[in-house]
């Protein structure tokens, strides 16, 4: 099979049409999300910027000693001292503010088309192959449409995240809710409450340490999404990482690259030290004593 | 009734052998052993399955025509799954009425739409006089909270909360407020003996306890009707068998109409006041203990009660016979030798005007008193036989039978004499019934 026995079939074009036409009919709600996007990104920065390094690192500290204890209490003081002390604190509160705006806005979406997937066998069909796609699609690709539409700087980087980062949030919340033993549920069921109460009461609880690894895994995808959106100018970490790769600065990339290495640790171990202080993990944990 | 089919499980294992006298007079000596052995009176019917099938699949409709045109269950597999097929049950108030099968009879669906869990796919159900498949899903969701409740296989509780607060759940699902939900739960908790564990996890508990939460919150609903779905067959046989004299404890006090399903056997005969037997989708037969035992309807019933330790099940009443020779008390020798005589026995029983057993007398005495030329048998009438009542179960049969050459006396609540158990008969209704050639069904 040749090349020339196959017609040129111009996908590429059609795509380009569709986003062309997208961007006309719906500039009005985009310049709106872009509004809203740059509006809530710039006051998450403000306020982790605002405050001197100390009470923020102190403060994350109190975050992870919660979450799960006083030796990532310490390791957090160290690492964010090292950020701070490499000129990169300003850099990763912006990171930080990104991933965190990006994560809530993938999980406001995600929990409830998870929810929604795990009631609706029908939902679920329709989700999973355009979940697939979202995943198996290289990260940069995203950028492209997102420029064409929001141009250049934090929203597109915000907007392609989200994307990017939604998948596990919804697979991992269908899968939670899918385990929940159907006993419990029918218990419920049995004994007359209503579908929102089960959800509430049984299915939600029960699927919540599945649902947190979803939400661990919704959060360490957007932090290196944010850090690949520095290539269309959103700000943080991903811009210095993007410098240097272009002016082949080692020392930089490897100060601006810690600083996400650092931010990455903490976030992972918070979250999963959150999930498994959820009610159930909690109690299957006094089981096994 | 029921209550006396309870009785004769939990309590009754007494023999008779000092019966009061009665005032009530010409009892007919020897009822029919069915009189006896009829166990479900005429209770109101708490619940009614109507011609019931249930199909999963991708075609039910076409599988259930089938099915009505006489299709096997294998038949219509292309079509879908017959988990049940045109099953009709009449459970009625206060009795225990267990569903048995192996795994795939059916059972579990059934059991299922029997609080509307799954709808049918054909025929309805009725609890009381409403129609589950009538009421929309709100009517339905009131109807649970204020008829249903149900004890799972494996517990389904809620890990994260404590053990008072699961057996509450259906309380708050009804709405009723913490305090008074609380103090409701607890009181179910301590019937099941679970006092004292209400702040501990579901996780804390062993497999038992965990099922008693599971059966304090069905009390706690409070409701007239209780679904068991396999509820002990996740549990250790010894901890099994107390969790099923348990429950026919608290049935004795309680009343409630409960549905047991099973695959075990003799649970099954332990527990049932009435059995169906379950067999690929479709009702096999139902029936007490003793008349699936002793009358199975088809080869499979009988092959499957094959290995039941019938000596726990059945009672003397179903195996009695009419007594050869019975004189009265105050009857003369002569009459008593000739008694003896023309029924070819060396031995009759005596009894009194109303017919409560009162000794034997032998051949040889009566001869004896004839020849000392007494008006009556009364010197001659050996007291102190061992009766058994005729809710007696036979495993307590065999003791008084290897005491006495003579048929063991069979008397009812009031000492009268109703029939009698021979060693032979005895011996014969520990095998199984043989069924094999005859009106199997297939």
């Amino acid at each position: 099979m040749s090349d020339s026995t196959v017609p040129r079939m111009p996908l590429g074009e059609w795509v380009e049409t569709g986003v062309d036409w997208v961007t006309e009919t719906f500039r009005p709600l985009f310049g709106f999300v872009k509004d809203v996007l740059s509006g809530a990104y710039d006051v998450l920065s403000e306020l982790l910027l605002a405050p001197p390094f100390w009470v923020v690192t102190a403060l994350l500290a109190v975050i992870a000693l919660v979450a799960k204890g006083w030796k990532l209490a310490l390791v957090t003081v160290a690492g964010f001292t090292l950020v701070a002390s490499v000129d990169q604190w300003d850099n990763a509160m912006k990171t930080l503010a990104l991933v965190i705006l990006a994560s809530l806005i993938a999980l406001a979406i995600a929990v409830p088309l998870g929810i929604w997937s795990a009631r609706s066998d029908t939902v679920s069909t329709v989700v999973k192959p355009v979940l697939d796609f979202m995943q198996t699609m290289p990260a940069f690709v995203y950028l492209i449409p997102t420029v064409v539409i929001f141009l250049t700087g934090v929203v597109p980087g915000i907007v392609a995240t989200v994307i990017f980062a939604l998948a596990p949030g919804v697979r991992f919340t269908e899968l939670g809710i899918r385990q929940v033993d159907a006993e419990v549920v029918e218990a419920g069921q049995a004994f007359g409450a209503t579908p929102g109460r089960i959800l509430r009461q049984v299915q939600l609880p029960l699927a919540m340490p599945t649902i947190m690894a979803g939400v661990n895994q919704v959060i360490m995808l957007a932090l290196s999404m944010v850090v690949i959106s520095g290539m269309v100018g959103a700000d943080g970490l991903g811009r210095d990482v993007v410098a240097a790769l272009s002016s082949v600065d080692v020392g930089k990339g490897f100060e601006a690259g810690i600083s996400v290495v650092i931010l990455a640790i903490f976030l992972d171990r918070v979250t999963a030290g959150l999930s498994a202080r959820t009610p159930v993990a909690k109690s299957l944990a006094t089981g096994l004593v | 009734m029921t209550r006396a089919a309870i009785d004769r499980k939990v309590a009754n294992k007494s023999v008779m052998t000092s019966p009061t006298a009665d005032p009530v007079t010409d009892a007919e000596l020897v009822p029919p052993p069915e009189a006896a052995a009829a166990t479900v009176g005429e209770a109101p019917v708490a619940l009614r399955v109507e011609n019931v099938s249930k199909v999963f699949g991708r075609r039910p409709a076409e599988a259930l025509r089938r099915l009505e045109a006489g299709a096997s269950r294998d038949e219509v597999k292309p079509y879908g799954t017959a988990a049940v097929i045109d099953a009709s049950l009449e459970i009625r108030a206060g009795e225990i009425f267990v569903v048995m099968g192996l795994s795939g009879s059916g059972k579990s669906t059934l059991i299922r739409m029997l609080n509307g869990l799954w709808s049918p796919s054909a025929g309805r159900v009725l609890i009381g006089d409403d129609d589950l498949s009538a009421v929309d899903a709100k009517e339905l969701r009131a109807l649970r909270r204020a008829r249903l409740s149900m004890v799972f296989q494996h517990f389904a509780l809620l890990p994260h909360r404590t053990v008072l607060d699961n057996a509450a759940y259906p309380l708050e699902i009804q709405g009723m407020r913490k305090k008074e939900r609380r103090a409701k739960a607890a009181e179910a908790l301590a019937m099941v003996g679970l006092d004292g564990w209400e702040t501990s996890l579901p996780s804390q508990l062993s497999g038992g306890m965990r099922q008693r939460v599971g059966l304090a919150r069905a009390l706690a609903a409070d409701t007239d009707i209780l679904l068991m779905d396999e509820a002990f067959s996740a549990l250790d046989p010894l901890i099994r068998r107390e969790m099923q004299e348990q429950l026919l404890d608290l049935q004795r006090r309680l009343g409630k109409t409960i549905v047991f399903i099973t695959h075990d056997l003799n649970e099954a005969m332990y527990l049932g006041d009435r059995i169906a037997v379950m067999r690929d989708g479709r009702i096999a037969q139902v029936g007490t203990a003793e008349q699936i035992l002793s009358d199975p309807a088809n080869d499979y019933v009988a092959q499957f009660v094959a290995d039941v330790d019938r000596s726990r099940v059945l009672t003397a009443s179903s195996v009695m016979v009419r007594p050869a020779a019975v004189v009265p008390a105050s009857g003369g020798p002569r009459q008593a030798s000739r008694t003896m005589r023309e029924a070819q026995v060396s031995a009759a029983y005596v009894v009194d005007r109303q017919r409560v057993l009162r000794g034997v007398v032998h051949d040889v005495d009566a001869v004896a008193a004839l020849r000392d030329g007494k008006s009556t048998i009364a010197s001659a009438i050996r007291e102190g036989v061992t009766a058994v009542r005729t809710t007696t179960l036979l495993a307590d049969v065999f003791a008084p039978a290897a005491e006495d050459a003579l048929p063991v006396p069979v008397t009812d609540e009031d000492g009268r004499l109703v029939g009698v158990v021979p060693r032979v008969t005895l011996l014969a209704a520990m095998a199984p019934v043989d069924k094999t050639m005859g009106d199997g069904d297939e």
